[in-house]
């Protein structure tokens, strides 16, 4: 799904200004803790949170994540928007709370791009 | 109106092409007149005949020319004046007589962009270029001006290519039993802000490298979380080396202290020492060393209560790993 679609259907604001919205989105993700987010997402998703610190971006980068959305209207600080800007990922905001923008996103075809349990503990760790 | 597109010379700008149009605009305004102009120039005397002018335009393809005297310009004589002349059959007289003496010009020192101001202000299709001292220089066109920009993009690209060449092949182009290249970073204890830092140094590092997308990613990931522990949970933080090899990755985290005080425990799913700040950034859900086993293919952690911990992670590299998969 197109990134530009997903804005449309969740009335997005988009607060980063020098990152390409062309972008191409497999899946989505939605987490408040950091650890889980790359424990679990796969590459290519967008991801729905209520965090708002800059680390959400670094998170991002090494997750391969499209974009962030950031739910019930969080507004994150400028360093937050300063480094998505710089690190090229985009940043919206939505009025939407957590489980209504999964729903809307997952009834308009957009598939979790969450790793099973089963499959992520399925680790040498004994 | 509230499309946001920005029409620039008569070509609409969208989001999709803002990028390489930036580069251009950039450089119109790093260009300077002297970068792009012709040096080569035709110039006529002003006791030239107006057959003579005609013929000059001809066989150089051009639409005029400056008139000088002792290196100084006195006007331009351009295809119009000599239609002019023509009209009134005065094909012998002297340049002087029918040359434009008002002429607009550019200075070498100036931007390209100040120049194209002058060319759309104006509509002259060519301008002299003056130096500081008044002195004619060169002669500058529009198409000189593309060629420039051209000329300057494509050095760019091959700059970019070079690099880009010379990073992924670092491991084949010398020569000796082991090449290691070895990347440090000094990582502060509490620095939440710049957290992360680091690891986007080394995930870009690793793709510049050649890595594919796939080992960066892990590699990111897993150092990531390791950075985040040096900033959490040591007393003065620690030291990040990553060490690249052709065939593996070795990435070790290295702090003194305070150490972990039961390894066994902290490396159980969901067990966590970690404060409520730290909880709120959103780490702290005792999965960190879990997921760095997870991404990486060796582990191993040595740790005494008092003394500091060292995590040592290595991924090991498909053969020929460095030339596939590096867009």
């Amino acid at each position: 799904m197109k990134l530009k679609e997903i804005i449309d259907l969740i009335g997005g604001q988009v607060l980063t200004s020098e990152v390409s919205l062309e972008r191409n989105i497999k899946g989505g993700f939605g987490a408040d803790l950091m650890s889980d987010v790359l424990a679990s997402v796969q590459e290519g998703a967008v991801l729905l949170t209520g965090l708002c610190n800059p680390q959400v971006v670094r998170t991002a980068q090494m997750a391969d994540i499209q974009a962030i959305i950031f739910v019930r209207a969080k507004m994150p600080p400028t360093e937050t928007i300063t480094l998505a800007n710089q690190e090229d990922i985009p940043l919206i905001c939505s009025l939407y709370g957590m489980f209504e923008l999964c729903g809307r996103l997952y009834q308009a075809g957009l598939e979790s791009l969450e790793v099973p349990v089963s499959d992520s503990e399925n680790c040498s760790c004994e | 109106m509230n499309e946001p597109t920005h029409r620039r010379q008569g070509r609409v700008v969208t989001d999709q092409n803002a990028h390489e149009i930036s580069r251009v605009e950039e450089l119109s305004y790093e260009l300077k007149v002297f970068d792009v102009m012709s040096q080569d120039m035709t110039i006529v005397q002003p006791d030239t005949k107006i057959t003579e002018v005609l013929q000059l335009l001809r066989k150089r393809r051009i639409s005029g020319m400056p008139v000088v005297v002792d290196h100084k310009m006195i006007g331009l004589i351009s295809l119009e004046d000599v239609v002019h002349a023509l009209s009134d059959k005065n094909i012998d007289a002297a340049v002087k007589t029918y040359m434009t003496t008002e002429v607009m010009t550019v200075n070498d020192y100036d931007s390209v962009v100040r120049a194209l101001e002058s060319f759309t202000r104006s509509g002259y299709g060519r301008l002299p270029v003056m130096d500081k001292a008044g002195q004619l220089v060169g002669m500058l066109t529009k198409g000189d001006i593309t060629r420039g920009i051209l000329n300057s993009l494509q050095k760019d690209y091959q700059e970019e290519e070079i690099r880009r060449y010379r990073a992924s092949h670092l491991f084949e182009d010398i020569d000796s039993d082991r090449t290691t290249l070895v990347l440090r970073y000094r990582i502060r204890a509490g620095d939440f802000n710049q957290g992360g830092q680091a690891s986007s140094s080394i995930k870009r590092a690793l793709k510049r490298l050649g890595a594919n997308p796939q080992i960066a990613r892990r590699c990111g990931i897993a150092i990531y979380e390791a950075e985040m522990n040096l900033i959490i949970h040591t007393n003065d933080g620690g030291i990040i080396k990553v060490e690249v090899e052709a065939h593996r990755i070795k990435m070790q985290a290295i702090d003194t202290g305070p150490g972990i005080a039961d390894v066994h425990k902290a490396l159980q799913a969901g067990y966590s020492t970690a404060s409520h700040k730290v909880r709120e950034l959103g780490f702290g859900a005792g999965m960190g060393l879990v997921n760095i086993k997870r991404c990486v293919d060796d582990f191993d952690i040595e740790s005494n209560p008092g003394m500091g911990t060292r995590l040592i992670m290595k991924i090991y590299l498909p053969h020929n790993n460095k030339t596939e998969d590096t867009a």
